[in-house]
């Protein structure tokens, strides 16, 4: 993976850039030393570090507007960040560019339980968004795996998505308004606490841009009444193709579940190994969970047992109340950590349409032998949402390249099979390179014009998304 | 008229043209923008029905009807439930799936699953340039580049011509059954409907006419299996007690109907005036509905939609001021809709990104004009 060189020019004016940043955050508001720096060297694609030119980490709005128009003024490249936790390399800096981090902006500014809407500072967390309405009896939807963690900032810049999206969407259904900065400085509103864009659905273009369009430091979302109740049931099965028969049954039979999961047999066995949650040692293990009172829950629970039955399970196991609930849901919730424990490995993030995925768990397997890298499967089973876990060893030479190759190997096979590079993830750096599979050059084109209108000097987060020599003469 | 057979004649014939175009699907949709007529009507057919993956795919002349046939068969639907503008404006086309698309045509049910962009999963479209851009995909989740399906659905044209489109279709329902409360004002109808959507009950229509025959009526509708639908009524006309009171209707036909005339304005067919259609914060509908002097109004979305009849040629936006939403005059004389507009204007910092956005889509001015 190849970053653009850093100008020099720029590299040579740090001590102005800092003191003009300086000049409008105050000193609390800019970090520059190269010790302290070096925190924002990576997000969680570790793989890949570069500390940057300097850090600024805004406390309003106007702020960020003041930082940004100097940045601008001064033609530095501006990285947005929220929590750092992108998978993709969305938040890595390169040396010439300032890091503009939101993390000291994660106020509740409004809650409204008549209007069902939060209104948040964007460096929140996701967590504490749900966290914050939870007492009133509501939760924020999109729900992310690093919830804990990841800033409201990043999931709109990457519209993230997590295991609830079959019922309840991802970031952009669930985003009704934003406070945006643009590289120039200027402060825009779009949206709010009402629904759907009057004009043009800048909203939609907004979300999922990478931090490529503006920076978004508050946000309207959608809060909704949490359900009454909700309960999984755990199904094991001799094969993927029956696995997939029986998702595909219960979709057709009218069911929605809020969530259905999908593991393969090595995530299967790491999982069991770690949280011990009494899984079948089987080829394929579907958790499916519905909502709603107890007696609507066991309606649909019955619907979905008598079609499970009907594909021959090696196990079926229904939750009977909330501590078996936790245990079927315990192994799958620790599956990333249970295959951290053994191994490094990779975590991809394609979608396919849900009818190709024994065809494309086939052929993971006949990659896995060729490349001689393992790989365990974790699969949002309802939405296609693929998570290969690649392993490797880091300490072994080559291990990562060939890590890397396989893995966009795997992505090719799901543009192939009609599905896309990234579901949830983001292209960052990491699948940036790949674009060039799913989308024809007029297609990057066209999305490139966009930018080219909200950022005309492409200085935001610039050498992500698009492959750089399609970038090329428009990054600065 | 243009009548493109395929995506490549119809990019050639945007390429060719020297004037303005006025692109149409079924032209059931209200104002048609000036230029020479190119019509969607001959790029037809779905082209993907994927009933396990709730997938669907078909060319942006399809019309609305095939395409609920063959959902029906496979016992899904178009959950956004796209409005019929036929009955309100008069027109007597055949809507496509094309004109659904590029005008985000939502229903009743928007508030709980969302409009007609969030089920959107990808496009093709032609620009004003005549290249052809494909966005999005056929699968549910895909963060792959920019969302530009989003920005395109809902633009009216303005950025490109639609060529076919991929949705999420989900599954029918079974049954389902209005609660119904009888003489509530405004204020307190949109207090009882915002109670009854901050329920676990998955309310999926909630809507108040005030100037219903024998008095105001607020309706709330509950879908789903037959004991579900059973329960959540029960459930929530106790939860709603302090609201007022409530009847449970359950003839599945007559609830249906009911919101076939919400969600296509049947109120308001045949009665004189313009209509505009409010999208607003809805604790603050009541208040715009009283400001709005109008001849009549009535409410969607729990209030988060006002519909409202006001008199030839009057300024609506003037009256209502500042709020949280905006207004879209739907129904008038091309007088008025060049007088006073058909889309809100925006404040200058969105104007200049729109108009760079056409711009860049439309150097040359063609589409929309």
């Amino acid at each position: 993976m190849q970053m653009p060189c850093p100008d020099a020019k720029i590299m040579a004016k740090k001590a102005q850039v800092v003191q003009r940043l300086t000049e409008v955050l105050g000193a609390r508001g800019v970090i520059h030393d190269p010790a302290e720096t070096r925190a924002y060297e990576c997000d969680a694609l570790t793989a890949y570090r570069c500390p940057p030119l300097c850090v600024v980490l805004p406390a309003t709005t106007e702020e960020v507007s003041a930082a940004l128009r100097v940045c601008h003024e001064e033609n530095v490249p501006v990285v947005p960040r929220g929590s750092g936790t992108s998978l993709a390399g969305g938040a890595l800096p390169t040396a010439d560019s300032v890091i503009l981090g939101v993390s000291r902006m994660n106020r509740v500014l409004e809650i409204d339980t008549d209007d069902r809407i939060i209104r948040v500072q964007t460096g929140r967390t996701n967590l504490s968004v749900t966290g914050a309405v939870e007492e009133l009896g509501f939760f924020y939807a999109p729900d992310p795996s690093s919830q804990l963690a990841c800033a409201i900032a990043g999931n709109i810049a990457m519209n993230s998505g997590g295991a609830h999206c079959l019922k309840y969407g991802v970031t952009t259904n669930n985003l009704l308004g934003v406070t945006m900065v643009q590289m120039d400085g200027t402060v825009i509103e779009i949206g709010g606490a009402h629904m759907d864009a009057g004009g043009l659905d800048l909203l939609g273009v907004i979300c999922g841009s990478e931090g490529q369009l503006g920076v978004v430091t508050e946000a309207t979302l959608r809060i909704l009444p949490k359900p009454e109740g909700a309960l999984p049931v755990m199904m094991g099965y001799d094969s993927a193709e029956a696995a997939g028969a029986c998702v595909a049954d219960i979709i057709k039979a009218g069911v929605l579940p809020v969530a259905i999961e999908y593991m393969d047999r090595p995530c299967i066995r790491a999982c069991e190994a770690f949280a011990k949650a009494g899984y079948p040692d089987c080829e394929a293990l579907l958790i499916v969970e519905v909502e709603g009172s107890a007696d609507e829950i066991s309606y649909q629970l019955d619907t979905i047992l008598k079609i499970a039955r009907a594909h021959d399970p090696v196990e079926i196991r229904a939750a009977q109340d909330s501590d078996e609930a936790a245990r079927i849901w315990l192994g799958r919730k620790s599956a990333f950590g249970a295959m951290g424990q053994i191994n490094d490995y990779m975590c991809l993030d394609g979608t396919i349409p849900v009818s190709a995925l024994p065809e494309v768990l086939k052929r993971i397997g006949e990659l896995s032998d060729q490349y001689g890298l393992g790989v365990a499967n974790v699969f949002h089973a309802g939405d296609g949402n693929m998570h290969p876990l690649i392993l490797f060893d880091a300490n072994k030479e080559g291990d990562l390249e060939k890590c890397e190759e396989m893995g966009a190997d795997i992505l090719r096979l799901c543009v192939e099979v009609g599905g896309c590079l990234t579901g949830e993830h983001g292209v960052g750096v990491e699948k940036r390179d790949l674009m060039s599979v799913q989308f024809a050059r007029e297609d990057l084109e066209a999305q490139m014009k966009v930018k080219d209108v909200f950022d005309p000097k492409w200085l935001l987060n610039p050498a992500k998304v698009f492959p750089l020599d399609v970038s090329e003469g428009r990054r600065a | 008229m243009i009548r493109p057979a395929s995506e490549a004649e119809l990019a050639e014939a945007v390429r060719a043209a020297h004037g303005p175009i006025s692109v149409r699907g079924g032209g059931t949709r209200g104002p048609l923008p000036a230029g020479e007529a190119l019509t969607t009507s001959g790029l037809t057919g779905i082209t993907l029905h994927d009933p396990a993956a709730l997938t669907l795919v078909a060319r942006a002349g399809t019309p609305v009807e095939e395409i609920e046939a063959a959902l029906a068969e496979a016992n899904q639907r178009l959950a956004f439930e796209p409005m019929d503008h036929r009955g309100l404006l008069g027109t007597n086309g055949t809507p496509t799936i094309g004109g659904v698309v590029a005008a985000n045509v939502s229903g009743p049910r928007r508030m709980q699953v969302g409009a007609a962009r969030d089920h959107l999963l990808g496009l093709r479209f032609v620009d004003g340039e005549g290249t052809i851009v494909k966005n999005g995909g056929r699968v549910m989740k895909n963060v792959t580049g920019y969302d530009l399906a989003r920005l395109v659905a809902g633009s009216r044209g303005a950025l490109g011509v639609i060529t076919e489109v991929a949705l999420k279709v989900l599954p029918g329902t079974e049954t389902c059954a209005n609660l119904v409360a009888r003489g509530l004002d405004d204020a307190a109808a949109v207090r009882a409907m915002s109670a009854a959507l901050g329920t676990p009950f998955e309310v999926s229509g909630a809507a108040h006419n005030p100037h219903a025959e024998g008095g105001p009526r607020t309706v709330l509708r509950i879908e789903g299996f037959a004991p579900s639908v059973t329960y959540r009524c029960k459930a929530l006309a106790e939860r709603l007690a302090p609201h007022g009171g409530w009847e449970i209707e359950t003839d599945r036909e007559a609830v249906r109907a009911e919101w076939r005339g919400i969600r296509d304005v049947a109120p308001f067919h045949g009665e004189q005036g313009d209509v505009w259609r409010v999208s607003v914060r809805p604790s603050q509908a009541a208040d715009l509905v009283a400001r709005a002097g109008a001849r009549r109004a009535y409410y969607d979305w729990g209030g988060g939609l006002i519909w409202l009849l006001t008199a030839e040629g009057d300024d609506l936006r003037a009256k209502l001021g500042r709020y949280d939403g905006h207004a879209t005059l739907l129904r008038a004389t091309p007088a008025t809709h060049a007088k006073l507009h058909t889309l809100q204007p925006e404040p200058l910092a969105l104007q200049a990104l729109t108009r760079g956005l056409r711009e860049t889509f439309d150097p040359r001015g063609i589409l929309a004009a």
